[in-house]
């Protein structure tokens, strides 16, 4: 059965083989770093639990150090154009093969009897890369140096980013372990007088809004908000519909995801691999969307919730 | 209360621009001690979550087949293709992938788009050359271009997934609301997904068609 271990093998080894670029170039720092996360992908299951919480300090200590990469050797303008010329529109089959194939695996796999059925999707993308990789690498004459190369020409683009995501799921971790959800909802509950229903709907999706950006993640909101205002006052109080309560209150959370630097995947990452200058571009064009849309869901809920 | 010292301290390190993988290390900390933790536990349910979340990573097996084909050319490829379709602008490229990345997306097909693998090497470079048919782009303008790029695609999947009735989030509410003795299927919730998934579309689509007209007035000026 191909499950995350084989996946995580994978992953390992790919930035394993950053790392010796990096050792080759003689850049240290990045070597290390990558080296750190490749443990983790690698040993993270067979490690102890504070080994890989001292790995992951490490990393952070690196990051802040400044990684301080030796660029990669890749092709200039010129060759890039006179490739673009002789390969023409046959580049895009392998970029095009990454969605048809991660979609064909998704509806084949499960009843392959090969992969593990709760990570279909996973199993599939990884799948894809690899046959995309293979379609490529004749493609553009490439051998395994280059493509090591060129893998990590963009991971050192993005930088320590590429690892923020998963630090932050763990920071959630930590956070509802000591408590933060109760405490959080308790403040919210007794600061604002909850005698109108309309006053429990603002308070629910701005506060989902509010909390996912503090979270960076509208899954961790949802159980806190929904138990501390939700389900007490617009369902119990003041009689409300728990089915539209909870889904245009999961939404208005997303729009707070639109909003913060905590979700980082989906807005400081695309910035470091679209080259931005500025890290916080790609929140600064969302902002405005996530407004209306929070207020287009807070009125929605307003005119529907109490109406059965 | 103390607990709250956590997210004090992400605010004040995001705010002072230190590095943020420092600052939530630091956060985690904070929090941890601050809830009566000893300092080796909290080190340990650091690494524990960390390790526990790591499927996050598989996106990246994708960076090199995405290196390997920019050496080859991809991104001058787009946006030859664009220059020669008379009817392209920047906010048409991106409205266009925004409504596919949303309908695949309500089909549950969320792992089809993503920065790594369409924005960067195809989207991006496709509405850049669209608006660079006008007029040449500055900096700021083609920083811009690249960040409505990257909302396209987050726009898209967050307001198109809760449609699909077997995604994360909706299961995530139907389990919450079960536990608490409400008991709901999943169609009812995604069905309640649908008005806000249109307004989502209709804004943000605005928005790119608004973003066209001030890059097309540019170019008068």
């Amino acid at each position: 059965m191909i499950g995350l271990g084989a996946l995580y093998g994978l992953i390992g080894t790919m930035f394993a083989a950053f790392a010796l670029g990096h050792v080759l170039a003689r850049s240290w720092r990045s070597a290390a770093f990558w080296g750190c996360f490749a443990v983790t992908m690698l040993g993270g299951s067979y490690l102890s639990d504070t080994a890989n919480g001292l790995l992951v300090i490490a990393m952070a200590v690196l990051a802040t150090m400044g990684l301080k990469p030796k660029p990669a050797p890749t092709a200039d303008a010129k060759m890039r154009e006179a490739s673009a010329k002789r390969l023409g529109n046959a580049l895009f089959l392998p970029a095009l093969a990454i969605p048809a194939i991660t979609l064909a695996g998704t509806f084949l796999l499960p009843h392959s009897g090969f992969v593990d059925p709760k990570q279909v999707t996973l199993v599939a993308l990884a799948l894809a890369a690899i046959v995309a990789l293979a379609l490529a690498m004749p493609m553009v004459r490439a051998g395994p140096g280059t493509t090591v190369n060129e893998g990590r020409r963009l991971v050192d683009s993005i930088g320590w980013a590429a690892v923020l995501p998963q630090l932050l799921a763990a920071l959630g971790g930590v956070f509802a372990a000591a408590g933060m959800g109760k405490v959080v909802s308790e403040i919210a509950a007794t600061a604002i007088p909850m005698t109108l229903p309309v006053v429990a709907v603002v308070t629910y999706t701005i506060g989902m809004a509010v909390f996912t950006g503090i979270m960076g993640n509208a899954f961790a909101a949802f159980p806190v908000m929904t138990a501390g205002i939700g389900l007490p006052l617009i369902v119990g109080k003041f009689g409300g519909d728990p089915v539209i309560m909870s889904a245009v209150g999961m939404l208005s959370g997303f729009c707070g995801t639109l909003t913060t630097p905590m979700a980082a995947n989906f807005n400081i990452v695309p910035a470091a691999i679209l080259d931005l200058k500025d890290p916080n571009g790609v929140i600064k064009v969302q902002i405005p969307t996530a407004v209306l849309l929070l207020i287009a869901n807070t009125v929605l809920m307003a005119l529907f919730v109490y109406h059965r | 209360m103390w607990v709250l010292s956590g997210i004090g301290v992400v605010v004040l390190g995001f705010a002072l621009r230190l590095n943020p993988l420092f600052v939530v290390v630091a956060a985690a900390l904070v929090a941890g001690l601050a809830a009566g933790m000893h300092l080796d536990a909290v080190v340990a349910m650091l690494g524990h979550d960390f390790v526990a979340n790591r499927f996050i990573a598989v996106a990246w097996l994708v960076l090199p087949v995405i290196g390997l084909l920019e050496r080859g050319g991809i991104r001058e490829r787009a946006r030859t293709l664009i220059a020669r379709v008379h009817a392209a602008t920047a906010g048409r490229v991106m409205i266009l992938y925004l409504a596919l990345r949303q309908i695949t997306a309500t089909l549950g097909l969320t792992a089809l788009g993503g920065h790594v693998q369409m924005v960067r090497p195809l989207i991006a470079p496709m509405a850049e050359a669209a608006a660079e048919k006008e007029a040449p782009l500055d900096d700021a303008t083609r920083e811009k271009v690249r960040a409505y790029a990257a909302s396209a695609d987050n726009v898209g999947v967050f307001f198109g997934e809760d449609v699909f009735v077997a995604i994360g989030s909706i299961l995530l509410i139907k389990g919450f609301l079960e536990q608490n003795g409400i008991v709901v299927t999943p169609l009812q919730l995604s069905v309640w997904a649908i008005p806000t998934a249109l307004m989502a579309f209709a804004i943000h689509a605005t928005r790119l068609w608004l973003f066209d007209r001030r890059l097309h007035a540019r170019d008068k000026s």
